[in-house]
């Protein structure tokens, strides 16, 4: 099979690396050759980070070329805007539906750009707006918003939703188990186009 | 054979493991840190954080003499620090077999500079090998091991950030059981006074025309040829996948793996069979350099960037002239958004007050050094661990020098202090120094995700160990006036300082203390809120630069989600408007 790729952003804290994990782990127990990318350090207090996820028969670079990504999974508008250089033409954006201002706009000195999504969805054509927030705190525990996002990407990509069921039981804590489940169920059902 | 899905730092941690290694030390340092981590995992290694490179590498070099397989992993600023005794192991060589893993950071995601620490290899004349995946970086650990006790050479095993974290497929090993290697007393090849150093820097000739030879049959060296065998890229580490990602098997390659020495005939031959070749590597013309120098014409960096990190794009643009494929455009204009201290971090406080002083502000390496953006903005000067207060010592003498009477408040780490602060204070103290010294102590090694270090109380496996205690030191060193503080605390904070401004003929020091604020279980409890009626807009809670506090029409919004309750914009509000709004 061609490598496919993976783009994921996010702000510092919100759970991108769980989600990185729980994605490659089901990979690799597909069968695939897999490579991921993460950027650890000072990055994650709070800034910018990505995470770049690339499987196939055989891998050579974790990192995903600009316009080759075949979906960006953005955990916030802002920083789906910042990252949409790497998806491809024909590629999908599914953005998680919040804004997390950064401390320039918080203190007022630059503007939250308003109707984000909707000028990206100008441009793309595949876009999937997901409120895992919202869908995430429906399942009980707000924090499984990155399950939510995973369930979506799952769905999107044709993945067999069984491997990523058993993974998030392996991955995730006891008590968090049935909550990060549903979620990603949840947004397996949320993620058609 | 059972497979894992492995960082190449985790895959580093397995090959000592499943390599017989006994002995581990370190000194936490991005992007280098889980190496350690997941050997301290494994109850069969003896496995230490150390207080800093120098330290680790000596312990290691200890523990190589006695008999053990040791390894010692740092980033690549550590190694600077660690450079004084690796020049001189050199000579010595071992006994176990002894790993050096430096971590470098192209394009510095999380460093002060990008130093390639390839360069160490010659300087210091040890071999080195570099890895270009995960399943490598275990496999490599083995052949270093055996390197090393073959030759009698520690090893330098290189990494930089994308195989330190990438991760990739690996099989697994099973340990194997080892025998320490006897140990007997040879003061003539362990004991470098000048006689015996001499002799010793003889057998190292030898030993680097051997290790010459070796690298010739070492099989991680390898010519991969291509459809085209007109065009030859020679690569190493990270670059060799970015060659393969956007060649495949059209051109010829020369996989280096063991950088120092290089394999001459190797490259020879491949170069004898290319019509044209490109040296491929990230940061210096390392290999470029060398092989020109054995008289083949080569195309390098007048190419490639020798600044910040190579990507398939860059080869692709750069090797192929291709532009880049149609995409989407980025909105113009994007606010940024750069790490930040988080909710409830205690440097917060500390910052703020440093910024109402008239006061130079030399501070150091670790999460405090984002106190150098806005809006606190009340750092000066950034160089490296432990010169904060000793830089903050010559600018202070520097300016009484030459008649100027300028405030000088230094800023340091709990972990960072005890790294090599001590001895920067020692000659604040010898030398009377009218500075103003400040550990901001949050109890941890935060920066690099919470370490331990002498001071927490406990040890590399989460054991209880012995804690140092900064005031003590500070008082031994012949600190005067050595104040405690909670960094919560503002007016405490203020005061502290204002104090210590009076103090003459020696330097104060200030142990600003509370636990970092994502430390499980002692970080701050509450929720607080702004009390509408009261609040006047003036914005000033915004001067602390909390993520929690934000603008919200013409006044400020605290978003509970992110409030930790450390109420210390409660002590900046004018207008006593930010009240108790929950306990959790």
């Amino acid at each position: 099979m061609a490598v496919k790729s993976i783009f994921i952003s996010g702000v510092g804290g919100q759970g991108t690396i769980l989600a990185g994990k729980v994605i490659t782990t089901a990979l690799v127990n597909l069968g695939y050759d897999v490579k991921m990318s993460e950027v650890h350090g000072m990055a994650q207090r709070g800034g910018s980070v990505i995470t770049q996820i690339r499987y196939g028969d055989k891998v050579y670079s974790p990192l995903i070329e600009k316009g080759r990504a075949d979906v960006l999974l953005a955990f916030e508008k802002l920083e789906a805007a910042r990252y949409v250089e790497y998806l491809s033409p024909e590629g999908t954006l599914i953005v998680n539906n919040i804004e997390m201002p950064p401390a320039s706009v918080l203190v007022g000195k630059e503007e939250y750009p308003a109707d984000i999504v909707e000028c990206l969805k100008e441009e793309i054509r595949n876009v999937i707006v997901v409120d895992a927030v919202g869908v995430a705190s429906e399942c009980g525990e707000i924090r499984s918003q990155n399950m939510v996002l995973v369930g979506v990407l799952a769905r999107v990509m044709d993945w067999p939703k069984d491997a990523f069921v058993e993974v998030i039981r392996d991955v995730v804590p006891a008590k968090y188990i049935d909550v990060n489940i549903s979620a990603f169920e949840r947004g397996w059902d949320i993620g058609v186009l | 054979m059972k497979k894992a899905f492995l960082t190449g730092n985790e895959a580093i941690a397995r090959g000592a493991y499943e390599y017989g290694v006994s002995f581990a030390s370190a000194y936490p340092g991005t992007p280098s840190t889980e190496i350690l981590e997941n050997i301290a995992k494994y109850s069969e290694i003896y496995a230490e954080w150390a207080p800093n490179e120098k330290v680790a590498l000596e312990a290691a070099a200890g523990a190589s003499m006695a008999g053990a397989r040791a390894i010692v992993s740092m980033k690549h600023v550590g190694l600077n620090v660690a450079a004084d005794p690796l020049f001189t192991l050199a000579y010595t060589g071992v006994n176990g077999g002894l790993v050096i893993v430096t971590a470098d950071d192209p394009g510095m995601h999380s460093s002060q500079n990008e130093q390639d620490n390839r360069n160490f290899a010659p300087f210091a004349k040890i071999p080195m090998l570099e890895p270009a995946d995960s399943q490598e970086a275990k496999d490599l650990i083995g052949e270093a091991l055996k390197i090393s006790e073959m030759f009698d050479a520690p090893v330098l095993l290189r990494t930089t950030t994308r195989v330190s974290h990438s991760r990739s497929v690996v099989q697994l090993g099973e340990r194997k059981p080892l025998e320490m290697k006897p140990y007997s007393k040879n003061s003539e090849k362990f004991a470098m006074i000048p006689g015996f150093a001499r002799r010793r820097r003889l057998a190292l000739k030898d030993r680097l025309a051997a290790l010459a030879d070796y690298s010739e049959q070492f099989p991680y060296n390898r010519i991969e040829w291509g459809k085209n065998i007109d065009i030859g890229i020679i690569t190493s580490g990270i670059s060799y996948q970015y060659v393969k990602e956007v060649f495949g098997d059209d051109v010829s390659v020369l996989k280096l793996t063991m950088t120092f020495p290089l394999p001459k005939k190797l490259i020879a031959s491949f170069a004898e069979k290319v019509k044209e070749i490109y040296v491929v590597e990230e940061l210096d013309p390392y290999l470029e350099n060398q092989i020109r120098a054995m008289g083949f014409k080569v195309k390098g960096k007048e190419i490639l960037p020798e600044i910040g990190e190579l990507s398939p794009e860059i080869l692709r643009e750069k090797l192929k002239g291709e532009k880049l494929s149609a995409t989407f455009k980025p909105q113009t204009q994007l606010p940024s958004r750069p790490p930040v201290l988080c909710p409830g971090c205690p440097h917060r406080g500390v910052f703020y007050v440093l910024k109402k002083m008239k006061a130079v502000v030399t501070s150091d390496i670790g999460c405090y050094s984002l106190g150098v953006l806005p809006p606190l903005e009340s750092i000066d000067s950034i160089l490296c661990m432990g010169a904060s207060i000793s830089m903050g010592h010559g600018f202070k003498k520097a300016c009484e020098a030459n008649g100027k009477d300028t405030a000088v408040i230094t800023v340091i780490g709990d972990s960072t202090f005890l790294h090599s602060g001590i001895t920067s204070l020692m000659d604040a103290v010898y030398n009377r120094s009218n500075t103003i010294n400040i550990i901001v102590d949050n109890s941890i090694t935060a920066m690099t995700g919470h370490q331990h270090h002498p001071g927490t109380g406990y040890n590399a496996k989460e054991e209880p160990a012995p804690a140092v205690s900064l005031e003590a030191i500070c008082k031994a060193l012949g600190v005067e006036n050595v104040v405690v503080v909670d960094s919560y605390d503002l007016k405490a904070v203020e005061n502290a300082v204002k104090d210590a401004m009076k103090h003459k003929n020696g330097p104060s020091v200030i142990i600003a203390r509370r636990a970092c604020a994502l430390l499980k279980g002692k970080g701050p409890k509450g929720l607080y809120a702004v009390n509408e009626e009261k609040c006047r807009k003036c914005k000033i809670c915004l001067r602390l630069g909390c993520p929690a506090i934000q603008v919200k029409g013409d006044g400020v919004f605290i978003n509970p989600l992110s409030c930790v309750g450390c109420a210390v914009c409660v002590q900046v509000c004018p207008f006593d408007a930010i009240e108790k709004a929950g306990d959790e």
